[in-house]
C-alpha cells in the first residue's frame, strides 16, 4: 500500500504532460565544448580527460559533422594510438535532435538508444546550437516543477489572503448564483459552489458549513416555491452577508411559517423529500442574524449574516426532536 | 465500526465510491425529510432513507456523512450514483426495510445518540 502512494498508477503523470510542454533547447547545454576535425587523437585525449566529458561534437563552420567519444578512443588506444586526425575515428552518422522538439522526444531517443549525449541543432540554419544529456533533461524537469509549485503556491496564498493584498478601507467580495425554480436536478448547487469558494477563501469550515446549510434551506425554498431567483454573498473580513430574493408566491403568515413543522409544500415536494416545514428553522438556528420580508403574489426577500470569528468555532445545528 | 465492515455484516449492495469503505461509522441517523436529516444528522453517519433522487447526495456531503444506505431494495437513480461517485459518498443498497436494518445497525453498536 505505501509502495503504491509513492508511485500511484497514473497513465499520464505530470512529468510526461511537461515533456510535451518543454522544448529541447530548454534543457540542453548551449556552452558545450567542442572540436574541429583537423584535431590530433593525442590532443582529444587531453580535452576528454581534462573536461571529464564522454564525447564531443565535431564542428566545422558552425555545422555538426559527426561526433568523437570515450568509446572510439578506447578502439584507437587499443588499436595501436598511431597519432592521426579526429575526423578519421569519429562517427559521422549520428542521431540529433532538432532545438524545437519536444523534450519528449529526447527522452524517448534516450531509451531508444541508450546513449548518454545527443548534439542539438538549431531547424532553421542547421548549425549545433548545444548538447542534450540525461542530466540536463532531469534539471529542467525540476526547474519547471519548481515553477509551477511556486505559482501554485502564490495562487494559494492569494486566494486565501485576498483582503490583505487589497488597498481599500473596505473589502468584500460578492458571489452571486442564480436560481431555476421546479428544477430538482440542480437544487443545491448554489450551495455547494458556496461553499467550495468559501473553503477556498480559507473561511473557517464551520463558518462555511453553517452558510452552506442556511444557503442549501434557502435554496430550496426558492426551488419548491419559486419561478425563480438570486443568491447573493458578499463576503468581507468580518462576516457574510446573504440575500435571497425570488419572485415566488410569497409567504402571507412568516411567524407561522417559521414554526418548525409547518409546510404549505404540495405532496409531490415532500414525497421527494422536501418540504418538511423545518427549512426557515434550519436556516435560524445556521445564522447569527436573519430577516424575511415577504409580499404575496411579488416574491420574498431574505436577508442573514454570519459572523467570522477568528477563533474556532463550534456551532452545531440542534435538531426540533 | 468500518463502512467495510459493515457492507459484509448486513450484506449491503455498494453502488459507488467502494474506495471509500474504510472510512469509520461515528453513529446512525434514519429519516426520508431531507431537511430534518440536515438539521439532525451528524459528520461520521450512516444514513438510512428511501430516498433515491440525487439531493441526498448533496445532503449528505453537506453534512459529511459517512455513507447513505437505501433500504427495501430500492435502487439510487443513474445521476445520483454518478454525483455520489463524484462528491465520495459511499452508496450502499439494503434489501431490508428500514425497521429491521436500523435494529441490525443498533445491535451491531452503532448508536443514534453520542
Amino acid at each position: 500500500m505505501w509502495g503504491s502512494e509513492v508511485t500511484p498508477n497514473v497513465k499520464a503523470p505530470k512529468i510526461r504532460e511537461l515533456g510535451y510542454e518543454l522544448k529541447v533547447r530548454e534543457a540542453m547545454d548551449k556552452n558545450m565544448i567542442t572540436i574541429g576535425p583537423d584535431i590530433s587523437m593525442n590532443r582529444l585525449r587531453g580535452t576528454l580527460r581534462s573536461n571529464r566529458i564522454s564525447g564531443i561534437p565535431v564542428t566545422e563552420d558552425g555545422k555538426l559533422i559527426g561526433v568523437i567519444c570515450v568509446e572510439d578512443l578506447v578502439n584507437w588506444l587499443m588499436a595501436g594510438a598511431r597519432d592521426c586526425l579526429v575526423e578519421e575515428k569519429m562517427s559521422k552518422d549520428v542521431a540529433t535532435l532538432f532545438d524545437d522538439e519536444p523534450l519528449i522526444h529526447a527522452i524517448n531517443k534516450f531509451e531508444q538508444y541508450g546513449y548518454f549525449h545527443f548534439p542539438v541543432l538549431d531547424r532553421s540554419s542547421g548549425d549545433l546550437a548545444g548538447i542534450i544529456t540525461r542530466e540536463g533533461i532531469i534539471r529542467s524537469l525540476l526547474k519547471r516543477l519548481e515553477i509551477d509549485y511556486r505559482e501554485e503556491e502564490i495562487r494559494h496564498y492569494r486566494a486565501s489572503h485576498v483582503f490583505e493584498d487589497m488597498f481599500a478601507d473596505k473589502t468584500s467580495l460578492t458571489f452571486q448564483y442564480c436560481v431555476v425554480g421546479q428544477d430538482f436536478n440542480r437544487a443545491g448547487e448554489s450551495a455547494s459552489a458556496l461553499k467550495k469558494t468559501l473553503k477556498r477563501l480559507e473561511i473557517h469550515p464551520e463558518i462555511a458549513r453553517r452558510v452552506a446549510i442556511a444557503v442549501y434551506e434557502a435554496e430550496m425554498n426558492v426551488v419548491i416555491f419559486a419561478r425563480g431567483g438570486e443568491i447573493t454573498a458578499e463576503v468581507d473580513p468580518n462576516q457574510i452577508r446573504i440575500k435571497v430574493e425570488d419572485s415566488g408566491p410569497g409567504i402571507p403568515d412568516i411567524e407561522k411559517a417559521m414554526r418548525p413543522g409547518y409546510s404549505t409544500a404540495p405532496d409531490w415536494v415532500r414525497e421527494l423529500g422536501f418540504g418538511a416545514g423545518m427549512g426557515l428553522d434550519n436556516i435560524k438556528k445556521c445564522v447569527d442574524e436573519m430577516n424575511i420580508t415577504s409580499t404575496v403574489g411579488k416574491g420574498t426577500h431574505l436577508e442573514m449574516s454570519v459572523a467570522i470569528k477568528k477563533e474556532s468555532v463550534s456551532y452545531e445545528v440542534k435538531g426540533t426532536g | 465500526m468500518k463502512l467495510r465492515e459493515l457492507v459484509k455484516k448486513f450484506n449491503l449492495e455498494v453502488k459507488c465510491a467502494a474506495d471509500r469503505l474504510d472510512r469509520k461509522i461515528e453513529g446512525g441517523y434514519v429519516s426520508d425529510l431531507l431537511s430534518d436529516v440536515i438539521a439532525n444528522g451528524r459528520a461520521g453517519d450512516a444514513w438510512v432513507t428511501l430516498q433515491v433522487h440525487q439531493n441526498i447526495v448533496g445532503v449528505a456531503s453537506l453534512k459529511d456523512l459517512a455513507a447513505i444506505i437505501i433500504i427495501n431494495g430500492r435502487q439510487p437513480e443513474e445521476n445520483t450514483i454518478e454525483k455520489a461517485e463524484n462528491e465520495g459518498i459511499p452508496i450502499m443498497v439494503s434489501k431490508m426495510s428500514a425497521f429491521e436494518l436500523v435494529a441490525g445497525l443498533c445491535s451491531a453498536g452503532i448508536s443514534g445518540t453520542r
